[in-house]
């Protein structure tokens, strides 16, 4: 049980990589922390510089208190779980979780007792004898997980345990991870470029990218009050639509429609500096249908009508797809979150939107349809920084706010 | 349909494996046979021999010539494959694991020894060691032994070792061990099928190399077996050798054979199976 700080954590590998760049993060004693981002933006390197498995180059790094950047793994007791599980293949799944508390020099009883137990709560009591080669994934994933709990380290790391499993399995490990962090309370740093494992699992995200933490908050937080263009884009799925949007005569002029502004973004508008374009962003579950609402929530959005190319029905609502004509948001943000995604531009022309409307909406395919979408929860973003301008003390107000 | 077609495939694929394996065999047992024959019979064109005899045997191990072209060809051989599998080892981790400048260079340059035709190197290495005081000594031949067999070494350890879950040597260090210890339990155990495959195939080439041996060579002080075997003589001058040096012939294959059947099931991959994803 510790608490973890980096202080200005970096890395410069000899090739010149800077992988981490001056990184400042405080977890709790018993907190369940989530490093995210795309592939490649240092979450690895930063899961090991805390495991003393990469030098700091600069920085300091405490656990519990104490400064351990000069000690090795093994003096850190802490324990990592790896996203390849590696298992120790020439061992049975007892030997393997036993690796630990052998090396501690405990002795056959205690191991034994340890073993059992940690085998009983991940169910692989059956398993002892085998060996990995004879596991299938989520076995080895499970045996992984034991050898991490079995001998009661300071803290837990893992480097994106789950990747390896198929979809449904994932959901299932996501659950038990889950819980298994809450019964022993453990300070646990979990990487994953995966949002939706990040927004499920942890108590608090830390969005990376390029080495530069981006944003670290509940996820919640992280969905509602996006600092800038790139945590906006990251989490969420489906994504935040974004919009290209001009100022023109106190207005922002959109493939939506003429979108007003409120006196707060009048104002970062009116700096010397300020942007003249803007990249307009809203989540898919602030559309409706405009035949659908009262006048009372009308009056809190605008309209637009544009024609449906795809109906999605989920049951509970509908995933509803257009495309409206005009220019393309662009930003070196939203290109990297697309080669992430491994969608390069697919879409010609114009932008493509996706909206999440009621199930009650009769929208069809090929149509021309209103809609309807909430000005509150817009947000706008300088192109050139990614500074989301609708931020205000950390809470996001929408376009209109005073 | 598919059924039959996979039977027809199968019988096939084993007449096919029967040829090979019987093409590969044939001299091998032929003069197996022979060194069981008696002098009398030797010339007979039987494959199966028609009066057995052990003679041959006896003959070679009364003869202090092959006796001492054995040990030397056993203490050559090992102390050759030992250096070179412990040589290679270490430029093969290196080659595997680390990134260093001139690392294309290395791989390169052993590549070409590999290559290069040991024929024509011979006359030149004859007169160094001459000169050197090398000539018809051990080290005279574990030395050129080395050079050749270390890229071979290199490139088989190095396959190997690329092979190596080297998360193991980290997950060893997250679970507390030292450097050293997970070495020793982690990384050891896994390497091992890769060090003695490769032992094994350094130790062939020094066994059964004939070239530098009998270039190399002058005496019984050094001359190993394939070499002596070309001079053997048999009992007295006009006796025809030819039985005594079937069953030495013999006598040399059978520690290979022993060898490799030994240490199959440390070779057999898939020993490293399971440590991933997989
Ligand atoms: N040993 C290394 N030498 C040089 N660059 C490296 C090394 N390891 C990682 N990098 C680079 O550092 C960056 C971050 O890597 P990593 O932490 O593995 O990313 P992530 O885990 O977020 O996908 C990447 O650009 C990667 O190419
Ligand atoms: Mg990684």
């Amino acid at each position: 049980m510790a608490d973890i700080v980096l202080d200005k954590v970096s890395k410069r590998f000899p090739d010149g990589t800077t992988a981490v760049q001056d990184v400042d993060l405080e977890i709790a004693d018993g907190e369940f922390v989530i490093l995210v981002g795309p592939s490649g933006c240092g979450k690895s390197t930063t899961l090991n510089m805390i495991a003393g498995l990469e030098d700091i180059s600069s920085g300091e790094l405490r656990i519990g208190g104490e400064r351990v950047n000069d000690k090795a793994p093994r003096d850190r007791d802490i324990a990592m779980v790896f996203q390849s599980y590696a298992l120790y293949p020439n061992m049975t799944v007892r030997e393997n979780m036993a690796f630990p508390l052998r090396l501690a020099k405990l002795d056959k009883e205690t191991i034994n007792q340890k073993v059992d137990e940690a085998a009983k709560v991940l169910e692989l009591t059956a398993l002892l004898d085998r060996k990995p080669a004879n596991l299938s994934g989520g076995q080895r994933q499970r045996v992984a997980m034991g050898r991490a709990i079995v001998r009661q380290p300071k803290a837990f790391l893992m480097d994106e345990p789950l990747s390896n499993l198929d979809a449904k399995l994932r959901v299932q490990m996501r659950t038990v991870v889950s819980r298994l962090q809450k019964q022993l309370g453990t300070t646990t740093v979990y990487v994953t470029h995966d949002q939706t494992e990040a927004m499920t699992l942890g108590d608090r995200v830390v969005i990376m990218r390029g080495g530069a933490v981006q944003q670290v908050g509940p996820p919640q937080e992280l969905y509602d009050h996006p600092r800038n263009l790139f945590v906006a884009g990251f989490i969420g799925s489906p994504s935040m639509n974004f919009v290209h949007a001009a100022v023109e005569d106190g207005k922002l002029r959109t493939a939506l429609g003429d979108v007003p502004i409120g006196e707060r973004v009048r104002r970062e508008l009116e700096a010397g500096d300020a942007p003249r374009e803007l990249i307009l962003g809203i989540r898919p579950e602030h559309f409706e249908d405009a035949a659908l609402i009262d006048d009372e929530t009308r009056r809190r959005g605008m309209e637009f009508e544009a024609p449906v190319d795809i109906v999605e029905s989920m049951g509970s609502d509908k995933y509803v797809y257009f495309t409206v004509e005009g220019e393309r948001a662009t930003a070196a943000e939203l290109e990297e979150l697309a080669a992430d995604a491994g969608a390069a531009d697919f879409a010609g022309g114009g932008s493509n939107l996706v909206t999440r409307l009621s199930a009650e909406s009769p929208v069809r395919e090929g149509e021309s349809r209103r809609v309807w979408f909430n000005l509150e929860k817009i947000h706008l973003f300088d192109p050139g920084s990614g500074r989301n301008l609708t931020l205000h003390e950390g809470r996001s107000a929408g376009a209109l706010a005073d | 349909m598919a059924v039959e077609s996979t039977t027809r495939a199968k019988v096939r694929w084993g007449l096919l494996d029967v040829v090979v394996v019987v093409f590969a065999l044939v001299p091998v047992l032929w003069i197996a046979s022979l060194s069981f024959k008696t002098p009398a019979t030797l010339t007979d064109g039987k494959f199966w021999p028609r009066e057995w005899t052990l003679d041959n045997y006896r003959t070679i191990f009364d003869t202090d010539q092959f006796v001492r072209a054995l040990i030397n060809s056993i203490g050559i051989a090992l102390i050759a494959t030992t250096i070179a599998v412990v040589l290679g080892a270490m430029a093969a981790y290196a080659i595997s694991r680390l990134d260093f400048p001139g690392k294309k260079l290395l791989v390169g340059v052993s590549l070409l020894i590999a290559m290069f035709p040991q024929v024509s190197l011979v006359s030149p290495l004859f007169e160094i060691e001459r000169q050197l005081g090398l000539f018809d000594t051990w080290p005279g031949l574990i030395l050129p032994y080395i050079t050749f067999a270390l890229p071979l070494a290199i490139y088989t350890l190095s396959a190997f070792f690329k092979q190596i879950p080297w998360d193991l040597e980290k997950a060893a260090k997250m679970d507390g061990a030292t450097q050293a210890q997970a070495f020793r339990r982690v990384i050891a155990p896994l390497a091992a099928p890769g060090v003695f495959t490769t032992a094994i195939l350094v130790f062939i080439f020094c066994w059964n190399d004939f070239l530098f041996a009998i270039t190399l060579t002058s005496t019984e002080r050094s001359r190993t077996v394939p070499v002596a075997l070309q001079f053997f003589t048999g009992e007295s001058q006009f006796e025809d050798p030819t039985g005594a040096i079937c069953a030495a012939a013999v006598v040399i294959t059978v520690p290979i054979i022993l060898f490799v059947l030994f240490f199959q099931r440390r070779i057999v991959s898939g020993l490293t199976s399971g440590a991933v994803k997989g």
